[in-house]
Parts: C-alpha cells; structure tokens; sequence
C-alpha cells in the first residue's frame, strides 16, 4: 500500500457552495472518493408556519445561482396546493419560461467561463498580446501589474490549448461577463431583479407584459444567441479538441433522471405528463426511456451528518434530525436515490431523457456531436459530454425563447391570484439548470405545515446510500488516473463538469405540522 | 472606467459564509463599474482590488486556496474583508464547516480570525449585515451577523453594512470605490443600522413611482393590476433604499415596478416581520418601526399594536 495517498481538496472553488472532495489513489487510479458537503442551513424549517405564497419567494434564498429554479419549483408546488395548476394565464406561464429560460442560458454561461474553463484555458497567455481585443488588453494590462490574484495561483501542468486558442478563450472569458450580465438583464424585465426575482408567485407572473418590454426581452436575447452559437458553442469545441481524453473521463452511475420543465402548457395538472420543454423520463447506458415516477424516491442517511433512523424515507414523508458528529457521516448532503440507484441530473441527462423521447431538435444535437467525435453515445458519458450537453440545451432555449416572447398577449391576464386556502398539499417538479429539482408542501389553517426540497446537487453530489452505492459525483470520480496528486486537475474537471450548487442541496426537513414561534413584535 | 498611472493594488479577501452566493452574483450583475473594472482594470482611477480570495471565482482549489488565503493573513498589511453569508454559532459552528489553515475549522471561527487582521469589513448582503434568511425563525443553525459576531469576540473593526437580499451592484462598488477614495464613511455617512446613507438614506416609498397612486387611493387589489400595492402588503413605507431610483440590473426594473410589493430585503428586520409578504401594514404600524441601537444590537423594534389584517 505504499503508493496509496490521499488527496483532499478542501475547498472545491469555483462551484456555488462549500464542497470537499477527498480521493484514495493507489498506484495513480481513484480507489475511493468522498464528496462532502461543508454546510447546513435548515431552510426548510424556516418556512413552516408562514403564509403558503411567501415561500416562492423566500424559499428561491436557498440559492443565487439559480433561485429561479426554486422560485418556479415553489410555484408549481403552490400552484397545485392552491388549486390554481391547470388555470394560470398563457401570460404568466411564458413570463415564467421566458424568465427562467433567461436564467437556464445565464447559469450555463456562467458555468463554462467562469467557473469551469480556468482549468482548461491559460489566461496568461494574454500577457504578451499584441492585438486589439480590448478585454486581452486589459487583462495583459492586469498581468503585468503583477498582482495575478484571483486567477493564480492555480494547478499546473496541463494547460494544453494553443497560445492563440488560449487568448481566445481569456478574450471570452472577460465577453462571458457581459453575457451572463445580459442575460440576467433579460430576468429583470419580467421578474424585476436578478438574483431573488420577484415576478413568478402562485398562479402566474407580477409583470405586464408590453411592446416594449417584449422588444428590449428580444434585442438581448439576439445578442445572446449570437454570442451562444459564434463563441459558446465554438469554444466549447475547441476545449473538446484539445482534451479529448475528457471524453472517456468521469463517466459516473450511467442512470439519468429527468422531472422535465418549462411549461408548454398548463391544463394538465400531473407534472410529469404535462407538455414541456424538457421532457420527463429515466434512461440508463441503453437510453430506452421510461417513465418518471416521483414516489420512486428515497432519500438515506447513514453517511450523512443525519439520525440513521429517518433513513430512506420518502420526501413527502421524510423527517431529519442532524447529527453534526455522527461517526459515520462525512457530509450534510443525504444520498437521495431513484428506486434504490443513484441517478446523475443535469444537463446531460435532459438531453438523454429527450433523446431517447425522441425529440428532434436533440437527436440533430447529439447526432452532430457524436458525428464528429466518431463515437458511440457512451462518449456522451463523461466531462466533455457535460460541458457539450450544457451549450447545445443553451442554444435550443434561446431559439425557443424568441417563440415564447412572440407569443406574449399585451393586455391580457398575468396570474390567477387567488386568497390561501384553509389546507392542502402540493408538489412542484421542475428541472433547474443542473437538475432535477422537487419542492413538497402541506398547507394546513392557511399556514405551511410541511416544505421540502430534493435538489439536483443533493442527487449528484450524494455521499454513499446505506448499500454503500457511491452518489454520482464520487462513481465518476472512482477509476480515474490522477497524473499528478500535486496538480489533481482530473479530480476538479469532473466535479466542476457537474456544475455542483452546494446552497441548494443542504436542507433540513421537520416533523410533520410542528409549530415553530414567530417573533413579530420584540 | 478610466484607467490611470500609477495603480495602487489594494489587497482583498471575500469570505462566503452561510450564505447562497446571490451577493456574489449580484457583484457580478454592476454596470457601471462592470466586474471586470472591479477585478482586472481598476475599480477608481489608480486603484485596483487584488481580489486574493473569492471562492466562487478564483482559478486555485485546495490548498492552492487555502495557502493564499493564510498568506494575505499573515503579510500584515492588512487588506478589505467583504463577508457575504451570516455565521452558524451553533453546535459549536459544525452547521458551517470550513478549511482552516493545518486542518478543520468552521466558518465562525474562519470569519474572526479573518477579521482580525483585516483593515475593515463590508459585510455584503442582509444575512452578514443583520443574520438575514439564514438566520429566519426559528434560526436552526445559530446565524448571527458580522457586527454580532465581532463584538460578542470582543474584536474592534470598522464594519459597513452593504444590505440588500442581494445588494444592488453599485451598493457594493460604490461602498468599496468610497472606502479607496475617501477612507471609511464617517459617522454621519452612515445610519443607524450601519449602512451608507448614500443608498439608504430615504425611505423607499418616498421615492417610489406608485407614490402618486398612494396618495390618490388607486391600489391594487390583486396581483397584476395597476396602483399602488400598499394593499397587497408592501414593505415600502417601512424601507430605506434607493432602490426605485436606481432600479436593477442595468436600471431596467425593481421589484414594486415589476408589480410586486417590497420585501424589505435591506431592513434588519427581513424575513420575519417582513413576512407575510402579502400582509398589509396596518396603519398604526406605520409610524411604528424604528432602529434599536441603544442596546449595541441592531433590532426592529415594533411597539405592540392590535392587528389590522383583513
């Protein structure tokens, strides 16, 4: 065992949240990884006992990266407790998808410049340009100052893109500012702020939409499609040629689960067979699709900082006591699982689950990408399918959203605003920019009672289950050759490539209509 | 932004503490001054921010990260603390775990050493200002905010409270472009609760755009509708910020134009006497709210009032 080492990397940067990652090497492979996540919040605690419409907007706090997501959860969840799920106003549900649509291409953006490619592009290569981009002027302006932070210090050792490649991508780095700024601009017209909007509540959307409104929506997000498919796309591909071993890397559990999202309709009230945007469904390595069943899921403790005996419970009747120095536990993340296995969301697994529905626009995506790499869709699997997966979905949204802002009616209803009913439960399924995303609810004496959440990075950033099954994020990491334990890019470009959001995925769930004091009046 | 010569590199560290990272997002959301004058060209003419730690978008992990963080501590020339997130107190501060230099630590104890050796601290959005939604009833994990935190360690810096759920960008650049330019706000610069008067120094329904309609009794009855949304429970008239002025991302909209009420999401009292969000203030509680500071803690004070809901 004289080759064994561990390495912890502590804390994982460039992610939402507060992750550690641990991994056994032996001989240079992975034998084990451990994901950790670092903090615990009670979110969900903090809104029992409030006014039902309060929580799509407090509960979308749990995260500023994609609080929409939350807030859109919550709604839904709303919605259907308020018996309002099959009335809201065409209005309120294209301002809903135009605002999270905006969102979904903001995030992913994000994701790829500026949390993910510091490991794939060298951004000192703009020290001696000579050109005239003016973000590489100032960022060779900044380098020769001196003071490199925060772009170095930094891992070493394999940064393999050509110079200019390398000035390119430093050059879109500082372009991806704008962009992601843009696209949070297009939130605000119909959600009024971005981060913690405020336009989608129960029943539909705040906002009145108007010409001109509609107008400057499109003016931005012409701007992003272009920017999407001449610099994103292009990018993205241009990392792939470089790093195409990342291909084969970190594959993960090969099950992806999808609960769909953005709504194209709102008459049918069960979620998972209402028409939307991004189809429902559960695929594995064979991509056959089946059908998505919410009451397949379970959530298990034993290697969380949790009571082992609230193990593998469902969501809807899930009860958490925290145990901050259980023994066994090494995260604040529970390890939900779909019918007993450990089920990768994100990106990826929308584009499989619609592949395997048979969704044209898709297939042309994932045709086109496999075509060039001359591969089977296990290439698909892996860190580049991820990042590849992220900006072809960014693209279909874009060219969707023009069709929803067209359809906009000035001067019709926005939302179907209704008062708090006495009692009632919902469920709100939605899909967040990396994941599958459920908010529960119980309303009883027009008060919460219940609220939970289950969140894209709970399912992939899970710690081991009771079976001792590795969540998604540890089985891609497992099995990897790590070059240079000094330098372990390998580790960092899988968990980056799941783009994990530790706000979100750390929540505390309560006993059923526990009554929690309220401190009005001090 | 206009660059100049020479540049005069003022080191900083922003430390996320339980927190959801829209502060930092919002940062990243500034106009004028764009994040990319904030962090590669200069944030004022001759003054650049050497942003040594920001975990959201530093390039190094691990101990790369770690190493530089224990570097700028230890240069002894101090540097600007921007905290975002309130602080787990806790069962021991184990609820927010974080890597302290040679092994485990928490986030509480990170942000008091942190702290320690900083020139000044900005804490960054209500929950580092004033516990926020992390420290929303029944506050299961112990948060407390920045000021709480330092004086309960006994430990004596200048703290400016950028407040907002999140902050409005230029909240943030203008505290900080102020701080370089100027040196720290004066006493009279700030109010009671500890924010620039310059962003908080009026109260948000004076300035808002629905006023007109609140003086003229047109309000709103249901969500949608044109009016004042006094009657669907804003926050306004309890509310100190610029924020119909200003408005957000790049001055397109906020959140009472957007026809949705005010949260008060910049007040020491956001979430739980903000909420219910739909709650009519009841007119006796108008002139009602007030800033406790005689006790050195920052609270809401509310006298006891009948209840005016519908």
């Amino acid at each position: 065992m004289a080759d064994t080492q561990t390495i912890r990397i502590d804390p994982i940067t460039r992610i939402e949240g507060h992750l550690k990652v641990e991994v056994v090497v032996d001989a240079g492979d992975v034998k084990e990884a451990k994901c950790s996540g670092q903090m615990f919040r009670g979110f969900e605690m903090m809104l029992l006992g409030r006014d039902p419409r309060d929580a799509a907007l407090l509960s979308q706090r749990v995260c500023g990266v994609c609080p929409i997501a939350h807030a859109m959860a919550s709604a839904l969840c709303l919605d259907s407790a308020f018996g309002v799920d099959g009335q809201i106003p065409d209005n309120g549900r294209l301002m809903r998808n135009l605002i999270f649509g905006s969102n979904f291409i903001q995030s992913h953006i994000l994701h790829f410049y500026h949390l993910a490619a510091l490991d794939f592009v060298d951004v000192s290569a703009a020290a001696d340009y000579e050109g005239a981009d003016d973000g590489l002027k100032s960022l060779r302006g900044f380098i020769g100052r001196g003071e490199l932070a925060p772009f170095m210090p930094r891992y070493e050792g394999d940064y393999r893109l050509p110079k200019e490649a390398n000035q390119q991508g430093a050059a879109h780095y500082v372009r991806a500012l704008e962009a992601r700024r843009i696209a949070h601009e297009m939130c605000a017209i119909f959600g009024g702020k971005m981060p913690h909007q405020v336009g989608i509540v129960v029943g539909g959307c705040t906002e009145t939409p108007t010409a001109d409104k509609i107008a400057a929506f499109l003016s931005k997000l012409e701007w992003l499609r272009r920017f999407i498919d001449d610099v994103y796309i292009a990018d993205v591909l241009a990392v792939a040629a470089a790093y195409p071993d990342y291909f084969g890397i970190g594959a993960g559990p090969k099950r992806y689960l999808s609960w769909g999202g953005l709504d194209l309709e709102t008459k049918e009230t069960n979620l998972l067979k209402r028409e939307r945007f991004f189809p429902a469904g559960r695929v594995g390595a064979d991509l056959t699709l089946e059908a998505a069943d919410a009451e397949q899921v379970a959530e298990y403790v034993r290697n969380s900082w949790y009571d082992d005996a609230t193990s593998g419970r469902k969501p809807a009747e899930a009860d958490t006591v925290p145990a901050p120095d259980k023994e066994s536990g090494y995260s604040w993340l529970k390890a939900p699982r779909y019918a007993g296995q450990p089920h990768e969301v994100g990106p990826l697994a929308r584009a499989l689950v619609a592949y395997a529905a048979g969704d044209e626009a898709v297939k042309r995506d994932v045709e086109a990408v496999l075509g060039r790499l001359e591969a089977g869709p296990e290439a698909l699997f892996s860190v580049l399918g991820r990042h590849a997966a992220r900006a072809l979905e960014a693209r279909r949204l874009a060219d969707a959203m023009l069709g929803w802002a067209m359809a906009l009616k000035p001067g019709e209803p926005v939302c179907e605003w209704r008062g708090v009913p006495e009692s009632g439960t919902g469920r709100g399924l939605t899909e967040a920019p990396r994941g599958s995303l459920g908010h529960w609810c119980e309303i009883q004496d027009h008060k919460l009672t219940r609220y939970q959440l289950v969140v894209p990075t709970t399912w992939n950033a899970s710690p081991k289950d009771d079976e001792g099954n590795p969540g998604p994020m540890e089985q891609a990491i497992i099995g990897t050759k790590i070059r240079d334990p000094e330098n372990p890019f390998e580790v960092v470009r899988i968990v980056r490539s799941f783009d994990p959001c530790l706000a979100c995925s750390v929540h505390m769930l309560t006993p059923k209509g526990r009554e929690i004091g309220r401190c009005r009046v001090l | 932004m206009a660059n100049s010569e020479p540049v005069e590199e003022h080191a900083a560290v922003w430390f996320q503490a339980s927190a959801c990272s829209g502060c930092v997002v919002a940062a990243l959301n500034g106009v004028a001054p764009t994040v990319r004058d904030l962090i590669v060209d200069q944030i004022a003419p001759g003054h650049h921010v050497s942003l040594k730690f920001q975990p959201t978008i530093m390039a190094g992990s691990g101990t790369v990260a770690v190493d530089i963080l224990g570097a700028t501590e230890e240069a002894g020339e101090g540097y600007l603390l921007v905290i975002d997130g309130a602080l787990p107190t806790a069962a021991g501060g184990l609820f927010g775990r974080a890597a302290g230099r040679g092994g485990e630590s928490t986030m509480h104890e990170r942000a008091l050493e942190l702290a320690e050796k900083a020139a000044a601290v900005v804490a960054m959005g209500t929950c580092a200002a004033y516990g926020g939604m992390h420290a929303a009833s029944p506050n299961p994990t112990g948060c407390v905010s920045v000021t709480d935190a330092l004086a309960e360690a006994g430990i004596e810096k200048p703290i400016v409270n950028v407040a907002g759920c999140p902050p409005h960008p230029d909240w943030f650049t203008g505290t900080v472009g102020h701080v370089l330019l100027f040196g720290l706000p004066t006493a009279d610069e700030v109010d009671s609760a500890g924010r620039p008067k310059r962003f908080f120094g009026h109260l948000l329904h004076d300035l808002c755009q629905r006023r007109g309609d609140f003086e003229a009794n047109r309000f709103a009855k249901s969500v949608g509708e044109p009016g004042c949304l006094y009657e669907l429970g804003c926050k306004g008239p309890w509310t100190h910020a610029d924020c119909p002025e200003r408005e957000f991302n790049g001055g397109l909209n906020w959140c009472v134009k957007a026809g949705s009420p005010c949260h008060g999401c910049v007040e020491p009292f956001f979430p739980d006497v903000a909420s219910p969000i739909y709650r009519k203030i009841g007119l006796p509680e108008l002139p009602r709210v007030a800033l406790d500071t005689g006790s050195g803690r920052l609270a809401v004070v509310m006298r006891p009032q009948p209840a005016e809901d519908e």
